[in-house]
């Protein structure tokens, strides 16, 4: 009896990998970006080694992309000379590229069985697609680039079942808040969430990837969800690489948990923490921007969720609607659905594909005192800008909808 | 043996109030960091961190983003080791690779007080605490062997660098 996880780093280490162990594995995917590139680099050089197999890796410019300051255009620059330097597989420039975790399965580099390592935390977002999918450090980047391989202690796997199925204007983020609010922001450390059941097995890869996107929240060194059918013919047309699909043995799940997705109702994870949860019918709050995008929230669906509430409604007069399609694919596919054109008649700002305020970097920064409400995965204190704003996090529905009212809103008040 | 003034926090303290993302786009400038750090969560973090501090806290210290950059404010600024009821996973690969020593100590969040003194044997997972209710000793978990040689380096980088060039470096061991 094992499970997929251990299945996988068998495959990777090329021994007997169970929960506990050990386990030096093979890289067969490593992704880096502008924020992390320059550490990772500098780390290389101060071990004196190089890049094993410089075409495995990707190489994406997200985060502070256009370049907001000079600090950040160094950056970037440093990003294009590293990839320059070694020749990496894939090197996403700003405006062909987007949201690292957007662009790696849209474009085909992660396939079912891959070890996938990201200098970026929600690398376990590729998990939807089957594969085990993690984030860790630049200097330990550097390691893996070096030697080829990392070590990994063998996670054990909690079962989050999903039955039933989604009413309307609930998505597979009122799912995955619901989970976290039950475990908790430390309830999967070490940990993989797989997600299973016929509520999970209903919803398109879009919405997928919010699950395994959001595993970190719940301290999950990793997302997981075993491909079916609605993951190969996403993939058909996107990659090469032959799948090596993995599949978790019955029993052997350290622990299962189910939720019912038809009694689910819209939430919000109110500041500062996305264990805070609650009912967005409950929450009595003004809001000052809306934000919807990010790599949890910024993908084709959440555009089309959004126009849904918004079509034939304007943004309220108080509020500034903040829409940054996930990447380069979700920004023409959008246009040429005429969601762009029907975002910006709301009264909605489009901004480039790129992490964008998410991380209060840049192009929509919360000041002092002020509410946002977000289609991304963190409300840390100061996480999208001033320490003294809040941030509650929500589907796109919801982010919608409290645009339109201005105030923290159920869609379902909304669209009638 | 690691010795040091405590300094104490509670649960999730996340990497954003470590180092917030503002600052990220200065790299791993050490002067930014140091300066920073702590700042969104303890503004007086700057001014009471010694040489000789040691950071208590309570469970998921360290959640949230995988930036490197939040041990190494922390390691900057002076803080010498960091013992948690537990830790977030990234964070504590990432402090061990730039030679942070980290250590889960259950029931060290009761045990302590800010202020405390507290002695550190990585070696042996043990914390000595002569706090103001005299002496006592905890039980941490061991950090595995592996881990401690990155540590005892100095961190993975030069760890690496002795591994690729041994022949240039006779002395290290
Ligand atoms: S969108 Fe936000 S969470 Fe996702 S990679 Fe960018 S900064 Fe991180």
């Amino acid at each position: 009896m094992r499970t997929a996880i251990e299945k996988i780093l068998s495959r990777a280490s090329g021994r007997d990998a169970t929960v506990g162990e050990i386990v030096e594995a093979e890289i067969d995917v490593y992704m880096t970006h502008d924020p992390m590139g320059a550490l990772v680099e500098d780390a290389l050089d101060g071990m004196g080694a190089g890049v094993r197999h410089p075409e495995r890796v990707v190489a994406i410019q997200d985060h502070f992309v256009p370049a907001k300051d000079i600090e950040s255009a160094i950056l970037s620059m440093r990003l294009r000379e590293f990839h320059r330097r070694f020749g990496f597989g894939a090197y996403y420039e700003v405006g062909r590229g987007g949201i690292c975790h957007v662009v790696m399965p849209e474009e085909g580099h992660v396939v079912p069985g891959d070890v996938v390592v990201g200098t970026d935390s929600h690398t376990p977002t590729s998990g939807a697609l089957g594969a085990f999918a993690v984030g860790i450090g630049a200097t330990e980047m550097a390691a893996a680039m070096a030697l080829g391989k990392l070590w990994f202690k063998v996670p054990p796997t909690i079962l989050i079942r999903g039955e039933g199925a989604f009413p309307p204007l609930v998505h597979a983020k009122d799912f995955i808040l619901k989970v976290i609010s039950a475990i908790g922001t430390d309830g999967a450390v070490y940990k993989v969430l797989e997600f299973d059941g016929p509520a999970i097995r209903g919803l398109e890869m879009d919405e997928r990837f919010v699950l395994t996107n959001m595993s970190v929240e719940a301290g999950a060194k990793t997302g997981f969800i075993s491909p079916d059918g609605v993951t190969l013919s996403y993939l058909e047309k996107r990659s090469s690489r032959p799948p090596r699909p993995a599949y978790s043995d019955r029993g052997s799940f350290e622990d299962e948990l189910t939720f019912d997705a038809a009694s689910l109702e819209p939430l919000v994870a109110a500041p500062h923490s996305p264990a805070n949860v609650r009912a967005a019918s409950e929450v009595d709050e003004e809001i000052d921007q809306a934000f919807i995008g990010s790599c949890t929230g910024g993908r084709l669906s959440d555009l089309r969720a959004a126009v849904r509430v918004l079509r034939g409604r304007r943004v309220s007069e108080g509020v500034r609607l903040i829409v940054i399609p996930g990447s380069r694919r979700v920004y023409r596919e959008a246009l040429r659905m005429g969601l762009i054109e029907a975002l910006v008649e709301s009264g909605a700002a489009i901004g480039p594909p790129s992490c964008g305020p998410c991380l209060g970097a840049h192009l929509g920064v919360l000041g002092p005192g002020e509410v946002g409400i977000s289609s991304s995965n963190r409300n840390f204190r100061g996480r999208m800008g001033h320490p003294e704003s809040r941030v509650y996090l929500a589907s796109p529905s919801t982010v919608a909808a409290s645009a339109v009212t201005g105030r923290v809103t159920d869609p379902r008040e909304v669209v009638g | 043996m690691i010795r040091g003034r405590v300094i104490k926090y509670g649960d999730d303290v996340d990497t954003d109030v470590i180092i917030p993302a503002r600052y990220l786009k200065h790299g791993a400038d050490p002067q930014v960091l140091k300066e920073h750090a702590m700042e969104d969560l303890d503004p007086e973090f700057g001014s009471k961190v010694r040489e000789r501090t040691i950071i208590v806290a309570g469970r998921n210290f360290g959640c949230g983003s995988s930036r490197e950059q939040a041990p190494l404010a922390l390691k900057y600024a002076g803080v010498r080791a960091i013992l948690a009821e537990s830790f977030a996973r990234i964070f504590f690969r990432n402090a061990i690779n730039v030679g942070l020593p980290v250590m889960e100590v259950p029931g060290i969040s009761e045990a302590v007080e800010d202020g405390d003194e507290v002695e550190v044997d990585l070696e042996r997972g043990l914390v000595r605490v002569l706090g103001r209710g005299g002496e006592r000793v905890l039980r941490g978990t061991r950090i595995p062997e592996f881990l401690m040689e990155i540590l005892e380096a100095g961190g993975l980088v030069p760890y690496l660098r002795r591994r690729f060039h041994a022949e240039d470096s006779p002395d290290t061991g």
